[in-house]
Formats: structure tokens, sequence, C-alpha cells
């Protein structure tokens, strides 16, 4: 049996909003072909497990079902790695401004 | 049973569509048939006027939450290069209006202020906004300073999951401000969401196309327009604006006409994304450009009334006296520039009109004062980094070389000197041209145009009646 989350956790959930026959008519091929998907987050009404059709409470104090994906869901965005292509930009730029004897001396 | 079917049929694309006029107007209380002056025409200085608000007034309002009466800054190292690439006596001196000190680490502060100040002076219970941009993140900190609930609506992820850095920053920004955050796969029906939870919530629609929103980006204009004189005794020759729906760009000149910097050249600036559908679940996250670009600023400048309000107070054709494009790797490559040179790590959005201000500062003279009117705040997922690294996740090529062989979508190009930089001309005319056709697609065959709609195209489009029924005749 799947483990329960508490009720008050806060969680994702998943939705379809629009099936991909239920689409707007203007949008092209490749966004028609797949459904409109909902994610939002809240805190469990009730306990529920990963996978779960269950009801959060929002920030903004609303009701909305779904499929709970995550608890406790994590920020994955970030920087990673320098890129090469940039790093030596700073170098070069700076390099021009010496050669010109142009690095500035103020007004 | 049943009640569930009325429920769905009630809750489809094209029932919620319907009712978009009933939504809209109890949700941003504006009677906008009220200004109707011909079958096309409205008064839209009256649009804006009878909101009441004026320059003095916006500013005070701003000034209440910190938004505003931001820096400008020299940027003279970053003049200095444009000068070493210009002909002798050329290179203007190149100012940045350091917009990420608002409160919400950009000028988007300005244009939410006014919308939930509104929203709270007519006791909505809260704001709601369809937004992917820094415009959610503002309307979540100015509504959680006014003690007010905020739904934003977001394009966040393509059918495989994957979120947009930039975005997925936006989200964080808007929860940590309170608000509850919509996250929606690729496509229009964003606008069907919205109208939804407008419908649902009775929320004010803090839209980015309302009086209050570009009344807001006033302040900007007028701000810049003082500082400049103040600092060098002279108005600012050129202002270089980062462009999308032409609300910054309307804003921003409004401000500065008040101010009387009126012989100002006012100069969109847009990042190149030809090629790439906007909602196109396949392109979605190859675009690495969240805003500032293409795809919004030509659909808007040739039909700003295709925004989620009946009629965009942003009409950036009225004011625009150019418009020139940059790439994606030139962009990235002055961002680059302007921490390495300057000290200012600064996010995407005004890094674009930077690009073109590179470029065109070795058009003027060395004492003629180019502007670059916005920055923002960066940080994780809104950076070079983090979009390069995404971009070469979903199999964009990137590399050094002539910016001209950059393909959006395909292959980002870094320039390998200053001088790859350019800043590329859109014909103004084929736009003028092409708002006029948007704006008269949809009438029957055979209609009579009076002269009020013919004055009003030709305010739209800053040319004259004559020239207006002259395209229009042309007109297949």
């Amino acid at each position: 049996m799947a483990e329960r989350i508490p009720k008050g956790t806060w969680v994702e959930i998943h939705a379809v909003l629009l099936r991909p026959g239920e689409r707007a008519p203007q949008v092209p091929e490749d966004s028609r072909d797949v459904p409109l998907e909902m994610r939002a987050k809240g805190f469990l009404t009730a306990p529920a497990a990963l996978g779960d059709e269950a009801e959060i409470e929002t920030s903004a104090g609303r009701r909305l079902r779904g499929t709970v994906t995550t608890a406790n869901p994590p920020y994955t965005h970030g920087f990673g790695p320098p890129i090469p292509e940039l790093s030596t930009i700073g170098n070069e730029v700076r390099r021009i401004l010496r050669e010109a004897g142009a690095f500035d001396e103020g007004p | 049973m049943k009640r569930g079917r009325s429920m769905r049929d009630r809750d489809a694309y094209q029932a919620v569509m319907g009712r978009q006029g009933e939504i809209m107007q109890r949700s941003i209380g504006l009677d906008y048939g009220r200004y109707a002056t011909g079958t096309l025409a409205f008064d839209y200085e009256r649009l804006l006027r009878d909101t009441g608000y004026e320059i003095d007034e916006i500013r005070a309002v701003q000034a209440a939450t910190g938004v505003g009466d931001t820096p400008l800054i020299e940027v003279r190292n970053i003049t200095a290069l444009a000068r070493s690439l210009a002909r002798p006596g050329k290179g203007a001196r190149i100012f940045v209006k350091d917009e990420a000190k608002n409160p919400s680490g950009s000028f988007k502060d300005r244009r939410a202020s006014l919308s939930v100040h509104e929203a709270k002076k007519r006791g909505y219970p809260g704001v709601a906004a369809a937004t992917s941009g820094n415009y959610g993140a503002a309307v979540a900190s100015q509504a959680a300073k006014a003690g007010l609930r905020c739904i934003i609506v977001q394009e966040a992820f393509d059918s495989q999951g994957n979120a947009q850095p930039e975005i997925a920053e936006k989200t964080r920004a808007c929860e940590a401000y309170g608000a509850e955050v919509i996250r929606l796969s690729v496509g229009p029906e964003l606008f069907f969401v919205f109208l939804r939870v407008l419908e649902d919530t009775g929320y004010f629609n803090a839209s980015l196309y309302s009086p209050f929103s570009v009344l807001g980006i006033e302040t900007l204009g007028h701000e810049l327009a003082l500082q400049v004189k103040g600092l060098t005794g002279r108005p600012p020759d050129a202002v270089v604006v980062t462009h999308a729906g032409g609300g910054n760009l309307t804003g921003t000149a409004r401000g500065m006409i008040t101010a009387g910097a009126t012989d100002t050249e006012v100069i969109a600036a847009s990042v190149d994304l030809s090629g790439l559908h906007m909602a196109s679940d396949g392109d979605f996250n190859r675009k690495s450009f969240t805003t500032g670009h293409t795809g919004f600023s030509l659909p808007f400048t040739t039909w700003p009334d295709r925004s989620d309000v009946p009629r965009s107070a942003a009409r950036p054709l009225r004011y625009m006296d150019r418009f020139v494009t940059v790439t994606q790797g030139e962009v990235f490559y002055i961002t680059e520039v302007l921490a390495a040179l300057e000290g200012l790590e600064r996010g995407p959005a005004g890094n674009t009109s930077l690009a073109a201000a590179f470029a065109l500062a070795q058009e003027l003279d060395q004492d003629e004062i180019i502007v670059v009117q916005e920055t923002e705040y960066t940080g994780a997922g809104k950076h070079p980094l983090a979009q390069l690294n995404f971009a070469r996740q979903m199999g964009v090529k990137i590399g050094r070389g002539d910016p001209g062989a950059n393909v959006p979508g395909k292959r980002i190009v870094i320039p390998e000197h200053p001088s790859q930089i350019r800043a590329r001309d859109v014909d103004l005319d084929r736009v003028r041209r092409s708002y006029l056709a948007n704006a008269t697609a949809a009438l029957p065959k055979g209609t009579d145009l009076g002269s009020a709609d013919i004055e009003f195209l030709a305010a739209e489009t800053r040319t004259t009646p004559i020239h207006v029924r002259e395209v229009l005749d042309e007109m297949p």
C-alpha cells in the first residue's frame, strides 16, 4: 500500500483541463495533439497517497482537485555549469578597452 | 450525473470564451463600449483619463510601496567600448535606468501598483493576472503589501513536463509573495483558464493591458527624462525600450512627453525569434527568451487588441519612431559585458535594449545620449548560464561566430567581437500596413469607414488620413 501523505502537507497536484480533442481551434498541430495540463500547489485537505485524486487548499484559499504528484515539491531551477562560450568574454572586452587606451577615466 | 454533465459543458472552451465579455466587464470594472466613437475607433485618451490618475498621483501611489524613483546609471566603460569601435566623433553616452531596484526586481512593479491600488479601493477580494513573467511577481508583491489574495496563471512547461527555467523562477517568486500559481502547459488556452479563475473568484483582472497598467509606466518615462536633464543638461536623444506587448514602450513614451521630452527618439528593440511559433508545444522550450522577443512584439504591434482586455491601453505604433531586432547570442554577449565592465549583473529583458543601444550609440555623436530604460533582477533560472545549459539540453547548438548565423531554436551564435553586434531595422511602413490589414480584417466587405475611423487609424499608425485611405484602397 502506498504511503499516506498527512493532511496539511504542501503538495503539487496535476490535472488535465482540456483533452486533445477539446483544445482551441487556433493551436498548432503539435499542441493540438497533447492535452492542456495544469499543475498547482497547496495544502492537502485530507490524507492522500502519491497518484491519488485529492483536494488541496491553495495560497489564495481556493479548493482545487487533481492527482497528487509530489509532496513538498522542490524548486530545481538553478544556473548549471559555466558556459565556455561565455567564459572568456570579460577578458576579451577588457583587452579591447586597454588596447584602445579607453578604460574610463571619469567625466 | 446530469449535473456533472452540465458543469462540464459550462467549463468547455467555447462556453467559457462565450462569457468573455461579461467576465471582463465585472473583473476590470470598465465599460469599454462607452469609448467607441466609430466602427473601429474609440477614444483612447478618454479611456486613460477617466481613470482619474495623473502623473503626480501615480508617483504618490507608487512611492507608498517603494516603487519607482530608480537610479539612472551611466555605463561609461560600455560607452568607451562602443566608441573604440565607432567612427571618429561617434559613440553616444549610454545610460541605464536600473529598474531592478524596484521591490520585486523589475519595472513591472509600476504596472502592478495602480492595478492593485485600484482593486483595493474598489473592494475586490483579490487580484489575478495571466503572465509567465516578472509581472506575476510584481502583482503578487503588491497584493501582499495590500493584504489582497492573488492568483497568477502561467504558461510554464511543455508536454514532456520540461519547465522553462526563467518561468520556474517566476513561479518561485510568486509563491514567495504568497500567490496561488496555476502552471499550465503550452497554448493560448491560458486565457480560457484565466477567465475561469476570474469567474470563480470575483477577483480584479490586473491585466497588463488595462489603463492602470500602462499609466503606471508613465512614471518611468517621466523620471528618466528628468534624470537625464538633471545629469547632463539636455533631454535624452534616444530611448531604447525592450518591446513585447507594447505597454513598456507606450507608457515610457507617454511619460517622457509629460516631462517635456517630446523630441526624444523612441526605439523599440526585440530579440529576433523568427521561425518559432508561440503556441507550439515543440518550440516553447527552444526560445531561450520568455519575453522582449518578436513572437510577442510583432503580433502586438500590428494588432494590440489581441490582448486580454477589449481595448488594449498599450498602443505602441502611436509612439514608436524606430523598431530594431537583435539576436539571442548578441543579448547573451552584452549581458556578460554588463557584468564584466560595469559590475552590474542584471536579468535578461533590459539587455535586449542594451545590445541594441550598444550598436545604435555608434551611429550617434559623442555628445548625444541614449538611454536603456530598464534592467531587471537576475538569479537562478533567469540567467545566461541557466538559459544556455537548458538550450543545450533541448538540442540547440551553441557556439561563437558571426551573429548573422544565429537561427532561433536551432543555433545560438555568441559574437566573437563586440563589433559584430548590430541593430537590424524592422520596416515600420510594413508594420503599419500590417496593422491596417488586421484592423480592417473583420469588417464585412465593402464597409465604408467614416472620418472618425480613418482619423483613428491615422493616429494609431502615426500617419495621415490620406495615407490610411490610400493603403486601404490598395488592399485586395
